[in-house]
């Protein structure tokens, strides 16, 4: 019972994960955009929201209501004025340039916000739970994983289906031949990383309530949504899903065997992963 | 002759400080198919991409339907009306047949009911894409995934169709397949720019023929009226022509 316990806490770990990991497929699996800033920009975006949350008195909902298109916001503003200056075939010189905000963005929060660790003011919603036979499943993480849930398989679907999904397949593909096509790249891929980080805007609220955030929590974000867009397989959308379910699994696991083995063992089933599928699991055959 | 629907004029161009265009005028006419041929390096590639605006160049180098198109962005050149089969054709390797079909279809000049291409008659042309469109691009042969690329540029509903060396590396039958359908094209009031490195193709396909060299044009006239020996000497250059 213990470990179906930790299976189920593990799933919805997952669900944090799986919202950190989903901009990070679009960005990284699909475009193949290394973003360094991933995790800060998520930070930064629970911050403002925390900051909001003293002066509007908008409840949870009303504040996700509003990060999110601040979100987008950031997303539009990081590709047009930085990233579209240095993408190309060349995956160096967006690492070099996101590196850069990512210690500029970490600085500048810290200079705002101070080192304190911060959260959102607890609703209640945050200690609620109910009980499945022997076993207590919060509330917010069951929210936060059907949440996960819908937006994977709302961004899957507009990645095969739209008219913006095929242009920006076709972009990442080829750009030069998109552009032959007809696709504007670099407005395609603003929106992307506008959706991208607007994701991100919805996981940092979720952050914010479920546990605290500091300037400095980026860089871990930033590790597991890169291990769990690996570990699913680089293009897959649910491939980031199942790769953060693996990831919260294999930390609640080793949570139960050792209080301070959890995020360990996270890392040591994405390198079981690399050493024996380094294609991901559901990896498009090449 | 009335208006060229594309003409350039002192044409210069290149990669960075590295120029590759020695001033290049050439027009196409419409319903026209004009051959572009010359040997490795000659410029025939940049020229094509200068032309649809993946190389910088001069608003008044490119004129396209009267007005002064140099340097506009590819994107845009679609909708006005060009589009390209790019050499090794490079389609979007993940998608599917139709995928890559629909990516120009988004883009196109015209909605596909009101152009005159549809995929349904592309399938009609080329039966195997039919039978083919739920694959990935990468199950096809080269022979197969040039139909693709060329059924790509048609979906855009071109007025001018550039193509960079379809004929590379495919089999006779192949070639003469994909040639075959070349005056469908024209029927359907497009006209095309064919690039070639295959002289004897080349002449049998156009109405007009120019050979480059080194960045320049060293030989234009009516296709058929240009002898082997002359296009030798302009493909070699004149001095140590060798037919």
């Amino acid at each position: 019972m213990q470990w179906l316990d930790a299976i189920i806490q593990g799933v919805l770990l997952g669900g944090m994960y799986a919202q950190y990991a989903l901009g990070m497929a679009l960005m990284f699996g699909v475009m193949r955009i290394v973003n360094i800033a991933h995790g800060d920009v998520m930070i930064l975006l629970s911050l403002i929201a925390v900051s909001l949350a003293g002066v509007l008195p908008v409840g949870n909902i009303g504040l996700i209501v509003v990060i999110v298109p601040i979100a987008v916001g950031i997303g539009w503003a990081l590709q047009t004025f930085i990233l579209n200056r240095v993408v190309g075939a060349d995956p160096l010189p967006s690492l070099i340039a996101t590196f850069g905000l990512s210690i500029a963005l970490q600085n500048l929060m810290l200079e705002v916000w101070s080192a304190d660790t911060r959260s959102l003011p607890n609703s209640g919603i945050a200690s609620e739970s109910f009980q499945i036979g022997p076993i207590y499943v919060g509330l917010l993480p069951v929210i936060v994983l059907i949440c996960a849930f819908v937006l994977t398989g709302g961004l899957d679907a507009v990645m095969r289906y739209t008219r913006f999904g095929r242009g920006l397949r076709a972009a990442a593909a080829d750009t030069e031949a998109a552009a032959m096509t007809g696709v504007d790249p670099k407005r395609i891929y603003a929106t992307a990383t506008a959706i991208a980080v607007g994701i991100l805007g919805l996981a940092a609220v979720f952050a914010a309530l479920r546990a605290t955030v500091s300037p400095s929590d980026g860089s871990a974000q930033l590790i597991y949504a890169f291990e769990a867009v690996i570990i699913g397989g680089m293009g897959s959308i649910w491939g980031a899903f199942l790769g953060s379910m693996v990831l919260g699994v294999a930390q609640a696991i080793g949570l139960r065997v050792d209080p301070g083995l959890g995020i360990l063992f996270g890392h040591l089933v994405f390198l079981l992963v690399l050493a024996t599928r380094p294609e991901g699991i559901m990896a498009r055959k090449k | 002759m009335s208006t060229p629907i594309l003409s350039t004029h002192a044409l210069t161009g290149g990669y960075g400080d590295f120029q590759a265009l020695f001033g290049i005028d050439l027009e196409l006419h419409e319903g026209e198919v004009i051959s572009l041929i010359g040997a490795n390096g000659a410029g025939k590639s940049t020229f094509l991409k200068s032309v649809f605006g993946l190389l910088p160049v001069a608003p008044e180098m490119v004129r396209y339907d009267g007005a002064a198109v140099g340097g506009t962005p590819a994107h845009r050149m679609v909708r006005r009306g060009l589009a390209m089969v790019p050499e090794g054709r490079r389609l979007f390797v993940g998608m599917t047949v139709e995928e890559n079909m629909r990516v120009a279809i988004d883009n196109a000049r015209l909605p596909e009911g009101e152009g005159q291409w549809t995929r349904e008659r592309l399938f009609e042309l080329f039966p195997i894409l039919g039978e083919k469109r739920r694959q990935p691009i990468e199950d096809l042969s080269g022979g197969q995934q040039q139909m693709v690329a060329i059924s790509r540029a048609l979906l855009c509903q071109p007025r001018v169709l550039l193509c960079d060396e379809i004929s590379l590396g495919l089999a006779p039958k192949v070639i003469r397949e994909i040639y075959a359908i070349l005056p469908e094209i024209t029927a359907a009031g497009t006209s095309i720019v064919l690039v070639e490195q295959d002289v004897t193709l080349a002449r049998e396909a156009s109405n007009r023929l120019y050979c480059m060299l080194e960045g320049r044009i060293t030989l234009t006239g009516a296709s058929s009226d240009i002898s082997r020996d002359d296009i030798a000497a302009a493909y070699f250059g004149a001095t140590d022509a060798v037919a």
